[in-house]
């Protein structure tokens, strides 16, 4: 059973923006899925989509073998944004706690848990730190944490190293890689980066302008467990200029005009 | 420190000044109109009355009773302006209808609308402080709705979408992110609110009667200001600190409360 299944899913905003238009597809169990395209191709809208915080206009979602909304409401899904969105007013420890706290667990449990997370994302010594005391890496970190504490099945990412330098994004890649693989859960990355997406993913889902479409996907056959020296190897490369071909072709939006290659790092605005 | 001696010496200064030309406009300056700050402050170590207590001990007594009429005042109208403010977050009908109502409220006088405070709630047999109290609210709730409003709006869309992923309540969305975030513009509503709810008491002491708290003080000494001018000023001085001093309180609560980063603390 697939952990996402998208059919024929479109996306019209309010005032006529056609965002997302026919988009089928279907990711395992366990996979790393990457959502890469140019500015407003809709890519953070599909993230959005799949974790039921915005409505398609037509298809259906489906999530864990339930709609959308109904996946939401269980909390099937956990996510991290481009900013961490932690909450100034509470510790580390305790913006880790907060889904536990929706799902009631208790005290003890809490406390267990939250120190699980911070042995996973590495911050042990900085539960009672609060956020404006930690590094914009150290943020995003807890932010994962607090994503992963309730052991969702679903992890949805949007741009989560994109306000990061390229040193602390190589260093959270790396470390993204070694949560996944021992959480096991499956992931959904939005991203800009090209090597980003090829370095993470199992396949790499590539999305033309808007209106949004799926252009081609690329299957990332690199062996894992990756390291730094998978970014050496040529099929790296292969793969990278693999995708990079893919965004070109469907780099044509409706206006006929070509998007150039600094639009895809240009920061995509929230639709 | 420096501030108060400064603000002493231009006193003194304007005092002296005067009283050497003669100035008689904005008014003649003498013993009467303005008496030395010494004084004044001379004036509390000595006897209210004839081998009565100390001046200060009156005021200070005085103080506490309308301490406590404020400070009811402000507990009831910070807890009304809040549950105010926090269904009007929720309904843009309830918005649009009420708070025109709620901000002419403000436009009427609190002189105006005392006694009749005092009248409805004395009439049923409630005692006087209630009365103040109930005035000093009136003072007090509408900084604290104005505030509530636009703090619950400050939160964070993001930290709202995070909460719609965790399928949140309304009710934790409301406690677990609205209200921390909000709490900036609720303790500056606070601050504006407590040294109203010490003005609200003073005045509201009035139309009641009441003789034991700083409003009647300054009934009493304004009669006889015209032999001892000092011991009204003395009994605005005290007035003053009052006011300072729920300021402070409220400041101090603040820090205790609110963490922030800080370059986000007011």
């Amino acid at each position: 059973m697939s952990v996402v299944g998208l059919e024929g899913v479109g996306k019209t905003f309010a005032g006529g923006v056609r965002a997302l238009e026919e988009i089928d597809l279907a990711i395992e169990p366990g996979e790393f899925v990457s959502l890469i395209g140019p500015s407003g191709c809709g890519k953070s809208t599909l993230l959005r989509i799949i974790g039921d915080l915005v409505e398609p206009s037509e298809g259906t979602v489906v999530v864990n073998g339930k709609s959308a909304h109904q996946a939401r409401l269980d909390r099937d899904y956990g996510i991290v944004f481009q900013d961490a969105v932690l909450y100034d007013w509470r510790t580390v420890s305790k913006n880790i706690a907060l889904p536990l706290e929706m799902l009631r667990w208790d005290r003890t449990r809490r406390a267990t848990r939250v120190r699980e997370m911070l042995e996973l994302v590495e911050l042990t010594a900085f539960g009672d730190h609060h956020p404006w005391q930690l590094s914009g890496g150290m943020q995003q970190r807890v932010s994962i944490a607090r994503a992963l504490s309730f052991d969702p099945a679903l992890l949805l990412m949007d741009e989560p190293f994109g306000a990061l330098d390229e040193m602390t994004r190589e260093r959270l890649n790396m470390e993204l890689l070694r949560i996944w693989e021992r959480s096991g859960s499956t992931i959904v990355f939005v991203t800009h980066s090209i090597p980003e997406a090829v370095f993470l993913s199992t396949r790499v889902v590539v999305m033309s302008a808007r209106p949004g479409r799926v252009a081609g996907i690329v299957d990332v056959d690199l062996p894992q467990p990756r390291g730094a020296e998978t970014r050496e190897q040529p099929r790296f490369f292969e793969l990278v200029t693999s995708v990079r071909d893919r965004l070109r072709a469907g780099g044509i939006d409706e206006t006929g005009q070509e998007v150039s290659e600094a639009d895809l790092y240009v920061a995509e605005e929230q639709l | 420190m420096a501030v108060v001696a400064g603000l002493w010496a231009l006193y003194e200064a304007y005092k002296w000044f005067g009283a050497t030309v003669g100035l008689t406009r904005p008014f003649e300056v003498n013993e009467r109109t303005m008496p030395h700050l010494h004084d004044v402050v001379a004036q509390l170590f000595e006897p209210s009355r004839t081998n009565g207590p100390m001046l200060i001990e009156v005021l200070a007594e005085a103080a506490v009773f309308t301490a406590k009429e404020a400070l009811a005042g402000f507990v009831l109208g910070a807890s009304i302006g809040f549950t105010i403010g926090v269904v009007l977050h929720h309904s843009k009908l309830l918005q649009r209808g009420f708070l025109p109502y709620i901000v002419a409220s403000q436009t009427v006088p609190i002189l105006a609308v005392a006694p009749m405070v005092v009248v409805w709630l004395g009439g049923n047999g409630a005692p006087g402080w209630v009365s103040v109290a109930v005035i000093a609210a009136y003072l007090t709730f509408f900084p604290v709705t104005i505030n509530t409003l636009r703090g619950l709006q400050s939160a964070d869309p993001r930290a709202l979408e995070l909460m719609r992923s965790y399928a949140a309540s309304g009710w934790a969305t409301l406690w677990k992110v609205k209200v921390p975030a909000s709490l900036p513009f609720l303790f500056a509503a606070f601050k504006v609110s407590a040294t109203a709810s010490v003005v609200g008491a003073i005045i509201g002491e009035l139309p009641s009667s009441i003789p034991d708290g700083l409003g009647g003080a300054i009934i009493n000494f304004n009669q006889y200001y015209s032999t001892s001018p000092e011991s009204l000023w003395a009994t605005n001085l005290i007035a003053s600190l009052l006011g300072i001093g729920f300021f402070l309180a409220v400041a101090l609560a603040e820090r205790l409360v609110v963490r922030r980063a800080p370059e986000h603390v007011a």
